[in-house]
């Protein structure tokens, strides 16, 4: 909402800059965005008349013209083409300032001398969306009833600051200049002078011409009418056209204008038909029926679903109530007698007929915030009184005023000591009862408590709280003072999830991997990308029914997706090695109308190598990189053991490089390198390690430390062992077999050495690992670490045929 | 005798001089000292000695051996001395070749400031609770006193599943949840951080973003203690300095509403382009919770009251950082994970 700075000083005395009143309106919940001074930087521009226009002896496109702007005659050149002998225009004269920073200096066209330019209406700083276009193109023609001589700003009443509104949607009564000041007057202290509209009428009444039925009162609750004669359709006068313009809203002829001038002041929308087109003057105010249509004023032709509202006459639709008029009945310049229309319909009727014709106007948006019901009389009579006095048409006696029920008075008990004690400060009974009466509200005794009456324009309040909040608001938010609560404050505590999910990242973190935070929703296309067959359970995504594009299309049940395409912008821009993680929810289908299970996921990728440095050469992400740090996260988390066992099915990943991780009895997740063919789909041309785990899994068998274990009292002895194997044999295995082999007094084993090369035939590996032995109750002897040695290098040759290397 | 043992004593001191190595002067401590060296070989010749001369080149000798001895160990210390600063010499290295990559990750900048915000709150009493993303219309609008057709629905645009499921706009429906679970026992302190979801796409809005939600509820809770609360938060988050402003604002959910600002972190009030010239930046929306929230939770709004909070993670992170463009934080370009 735009508003006049000077429109709002007709109903209240302002005594303060316009920047210092947005200061207080802000403090007071009237936020201002900002302050505008329209024409700002203008200066030196008078109006003046075009006296003669000669062709100019040396160019075709310019012309030598005489204007009188009142004290001289000046002699300006212009290339002007819309400019008749006899238009009054405004005239920036020499040491002129336009809005652009221009300086009008007396110069020399083509060997003519020009003392000062005709300007447009842009070059007077106003904004060219509220001007037709050959206004905003062309010099601007003043009507021919200007003063000559003037300033120009004045004239054009430019000498103005616009006020930019940000109002909260509860606040439908400041969508208007009386509503702002009302607040204003209120602020400051100073009487409020709302219009009190009267006129001149005919003789011939309206009751006689006009008859109004309100057929659905559920959704017209009030329908005022007026009736004007001898209507003469034309421009509207310069003052009114600068308030539209100022608000934001274009002129367009007088009857038009001023029904927009009332809704801006007033905040009561209107519609003007054209009396002579509506059938037997007679108006039903009812819901559509099947099959209705209307062209409404922008040209549309609109289907009606039953159940909207519509103004009708007996021939069907001629406006869609509180949204937009109907062409048929469209005040036109052969138009001679109008019926303003000043109603009050349903908020959320109009809200959802507007919302499903995509519709929204100034009219709109004003009656599903909730206009003044009390307002609907004044707001016709004001219309009528602005026609009247425009001499632009004559006012028929009288108004329909159709009004179902009673307008119901709201009456609020505000207990003083209730707002004392919501707010923590003493607030009392007089303060209230002031700062209540100034906003309009009528304020009885009740004993300790007051009675409040709620004023028809402020809809929003209904509850005591909320006029706990008005003199909140009014007193000052910065007049209650700063406290704790009281009663006992102890420390909060994080859950162990939430402790256990903060080391987690901590620790992913400190082993080489960036926390990234992506979108939860997804393309579609993900799952192709990542290979999944077309039964895959992962495919039951949950689809949003409005989303921004398909990129975002549906919600995502997996994070690998998500981590390939970060590793894919990093590696187009030229990041080419990189280790990402990310803790998130996915989120698993259950249907459409119950919430989907939330599950956390915790998932990483990393591309290319480690980096290297003068003293370190890099080292590739591969599996058992990514293995280990898993393995160190596990030890940070006290998890159960976790088993990784091959998996070979995956169709995301490389079927040699891929397990699946175990730990509980329960699938944990998976670790690999991914799928040549992913790779290919994403177009990446480098190898990329990636896991996903539950994390809700993860956590749920992790947090319960291992039992100390005393340090040994008697030294170990170490012994190496090295033997052959086929390959294929899973280290698992074999480990498990030496654990088993090597007994109680087998205190730890480590493979340190694996070779496979030209001392060792095809299809077999070396393998060397460190035994250590120690007893905790004495010292082992030599021999039977010999033994022990000896019963693991039998127990391997018999399970997998190993042959001791010496 | 006596001058063959003084040209000895002369020689080995002069040898000893001469000598660059612990080595050589082990040498000549062999050569002159050991059991065969020069020393023992000159005192054979005592025998032939008279009674008188015996004791009295005996003296002479130890003597002299005494203080070979004394000068071997004085040049020896002087040589490992000299041998070692030798060593620590050669050991030079160039201390300003940087480190060895020990490679670390970091974690996210929202995450960063997350934690600092949750510890912020634990130290006041408050405990952190979590909820759905993916919410019924009826937590995250009705029970929060919005109705279906209520015009202020317009403030947040919706991702829809269907019509009665959607994607939280807000962490506001932990409010309720937790309330529900609690209700009637007081107090309810919990923070609820956790992403939520709006329909824009811009340099200041990504259609996912971060909140995080309070909400206290007891007895006398007032919309001073709110007022407190938040000072303490922007002081501690922001610096001692912080400042902040509390101004009229409508929240559904919230009555009395408020928009808080707090006193501009790069400038410090007296205006700059992030603050737009006004030294202030809105950082939070607060308000004490309207008696419908609280009734629907459980909560008789005439014996208990409370105040409610939420902020942008992204918008105090982007202060804090002085990050200019949302999108950078959904990016995770590594150059700029890099930086945090
Ligand atoms: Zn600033």
């Amino acid at each position: 909402m735009l508003v006049s700075y000077k429109w709002l000083q007709e109903f209240v005395e302002i005594d303060i800059s316009p920047r210092e009143l947005a200061d207080r309106l802000t403090l007071a919940g009237v936020t201002v965005e900002g302050v505008k001074e329209v024409g700002a930087g203008v200066s030196k521009v008078l109006t003046g008349k075009i006296e003669a226009i000669n062709r100019h002896p040396n160019a075709d496109k310019l012309v030598i013209t005489t204007v009188d702007v009142g004290t001289e005659k000046l002699q300006i050149i212009t290339a002007a083409t819309n400019v008749n002998v006899g238009d009054i225009i405004p005239v920036a004269v020499e040491g002129a300032k336009l809005a652009s920073g221009l300086v009008i200096k007396r110069a020399k066209l083509r060997g003519v001398e020009s003392r000062g330019m005709m300007c447009s209406g842009q070059e007077l700083g106003i904004d060219p969306k509220t001007m037709s276009t050959e206004q905003a193109e062309g010099i601007m023609i003043l009507p021919p009833t200007t003063p000559i001589g003037k300033d120009a700003k004045e004239i054009l009443g430019l000498d103005d600051y616009i006020l930019e509104l940000d109002l909260t949607p509860n606040r439908g009564d400041c969508l208007s200049i009386i509503g702002v000041a009302r607040e204003i007057a209120a602020l400051l202290g100073r009487p409020f002078s709302p219009p009190q509209p009267t006129l001149r009428e005919l003789e011939e009444r309206i009751d006689e011409q006009v008859n109004v039925d309100i057929a659905d009162p559920d959704l017209c609750h009030r329908f005022v009418g007026r009736l004007i004669k001898n209507v003469q359709v034309a421009s509207s006068p310069l003052w009114m056209q600068q308030r539209l313009r100022a608000a934001g809203m274009r002129p367009i002829n007088n009857i038009v204008d001023v029904t927009n001038y009332v809704m801006l002041e007033l905040g009561q929308p209107m519609h003007a038909f054209d009396y002579n087109l509506l059938q037997d003057g007679h108006i039903i105010v009812r819901r559509v029926r099947a099959g209705e249509k209307i062209v409404t004023l922008d040209g549309v032709e609109r289907a009606l679903t039953p159940g909207m509202l519509a103004i009708t006459d007996p021939s069907g639709p001629i406006a869609i109530a509180g949204v937009m008029g109907g062409q048929a009945t469209e005040v036109t310049e052969k138009t001679n007698s109008i019926l303003l229309e000043s109603a009050f319909f349903n908020p959320i009727s109009v809200r959802r007929t507007s919302k499903a014709l995509g519709l929204r106007s100034e009219a709109s948006l004003r009656f599903e915030k909730g206009i003044d019901i009390g307002g609907c009389a004044r707001a016709a009579d004001r219309a009528a009184q602005l026609i009247v006095e425009m001499g632009c048409g004559e006012a028929v006696a009288g108004r329909v005023d159709k009004l179902p029920e009673k307008i119901k008075e709201r009456v609020i008990q505000f207990r003083p000591s209730r707002a004392s004690y919501v707010l923590g400060v003493d607030i009392a009974g007089e303060i209230a009862r002031d700062i209540l009466t100034s906003l309009q509200f009528k304020v009885r005794d009740g004993g300790e408590d007051l009675l409040v009456t709620v004023p028809t324009h402020r809809s929003d309040v209904s509850l005591e709280v909320d006029l706990i909040e008005e003199v909140a608001r009014m007193y000052g938010y910065d007049k209650a003072p700063v406290t704790l609560p009281s009663g006992g404050v102890s420390g909060g505590t994080k859950t162990r999830e939430q402790i256990y999910t903060a080391h987690a990242g901590n620790e992913l973190a400190a082993g080489g991997f960036f926390e990234v935070m992506t979108y939860s929703f997804v393309h579609p296309r993900v799952f192709d990308l990542m290979n999944l067959p077309i039964d895959s359970p992962y495919r039951n995504t949950l689809k949003l029914q409005n989303p921004l594009s398909e990129e975002h299309g549906v919600m995502r049940t997996m994070l690998l997706p998500c981590l390939m395409e970060v590793l894919v912008r990093n590696h187009n821009r030229r990041v080419q090695n990189g280790a990402i993680f990310e803790v998130g929810r996915v989120f698993v289908n259950r249907g459409l109308d119950t919430q989907p299970e939330e599950k956390t996921t915790l998932a990483a990728a990393a591309m290319g190598c480690t980096p290297g440095s003068w003293n370190v050469s890099p080292t590739a992400y591969d599996y058992y990189h990514l293995k280990g740090v898993l393995e160190n996260l596990f030890t940070v988390l006290h998890t159960v053991p976790v088993k990784f066992r091959p998996e070979s099915a995956n169709p995301s990943f490389h079927p040699g490089r891929t397990a699946v991780l175990e730990a509980g009895g329960r699938r944990l997740g998976i670790l690999g390198e991914l799928h040549p063919d992913v790779l290919e789909n994403y177009d990446l041309p480098v190898k990329v390690t990636a896991f996903e785990l539950d994390f809700d899994r993860l956590l749920a068998l992790s947090g319960r430390p291992a039992d100390f274990i005393p340090l040994p009292k008697y030294p170990a002895i170490e012994r190496d062992l090295a033997i052959l194997v086929k390959k294929d044999i899973l280290a698992d295995h074999i480990l498990a077999t030496i654990k088993k082999a090597g007994g109680k007094l087998l205190n730890a084993v480590s493979l340190f050495d694996i070779y496979r090369g030209e001392q060792v035939p095809e299809g077999m590996q070396s393998m060397a690992f460190s035994l250590l032995f120690q007893a905790s109750d004495r010292t082992l002897t030599d021999a039977e670490a010999v033994e022990k040695t000896s019963a693991v290098a039998e127990a391997l040759a018999k399970k997998f045929g190993a042959e001791l290397r010496s | 005798m006596k001058d063959k043992l003084h040209e000895l004593g002369a020689r080995a001191r002069e040898e000893m001089a001469e000598a660059g190595s612990p080595e050589e002067l082990d040498e000549i401590r062999i050569r002159f000292l050991g059991k065969k060296g020069e020393l023992t070989r000159i005192l054979r010749g005592m025998g032939g000695l008279s009674a008188e001369e015996r004791p009295r080149v005996g003296k002479m000798a130890n003597e002299i051996r005494a203080a070979i001895e004394k000068e071997l160990t004085a040049k020896s210390a002087i040589l490992k001395k000299l041998i070692k600063e030798q060593m620590l010499h050669n050991e030079k290295i160039d201390v300003t070749l940087p480190g060895t990559v020990v490679w670390r990750g970091g974690r996210h900048p929202l995450n960063i400031v997350l934690e600092e915000i949750e510890n912020i709150f634990l130290g006041l009493g408050y405990t952190i609770a979590e909820g759905p993303e993916i919410e019924t219309d009826y937590y995250n609008f009705e029970a929060l006193n919005l109705p279906k057709d209520h015009p202020a629905r317009d403030m947040q645009d919706t991702f829809f599943i269907s019509n009665e499921i959607l994607l939280r706009t807000q962490t506001s429906p932990v409010q309720v949840r937790t309330m529900e679970k609690t209700a009637p026992k007081l107090p309810v302190k919990i923070i609820a951080p956790g992403k939520v979801y709006r329909r824009d796409d811009d340099a200041t809005h990504s259609p996912m973003f971060n909140q995080v939600e309070g909400l206290a509820v007891d007895q006398r809770i007032t919309f001073s203690d709110l007022k407190g609360t938040l000072a303490y938060f922007a002081r501690e988050m922001f610096g001692k300095k912080t400042k902040t402003r509390f101004r009229p604002s409508y929240f559904p959910f919230t009555e009395p509403s408020a928009e808080v600002d707090v006193s501009c972190v790069i400038c410090g009030g007296t205006g700059c382009r992030v603050c737009s010239h006004t030294g202030w930046l809105e950082i939070l929306g607060a308000g004490m919770v309207h008696p419908r929230v609280l009734e629907v939770s459980g909560y008789n709004s005439e014996d208990v009251t409370g105040f409610a909070f939420g902020m942008g993670i992204e918008r105090i992170t982007m202060l804090k950082y002085g990050i200019d463009d949302m999108r950078l934080l959904f990016e995770n370009d590594l150059r700029f994970l890099q930086q945090f």
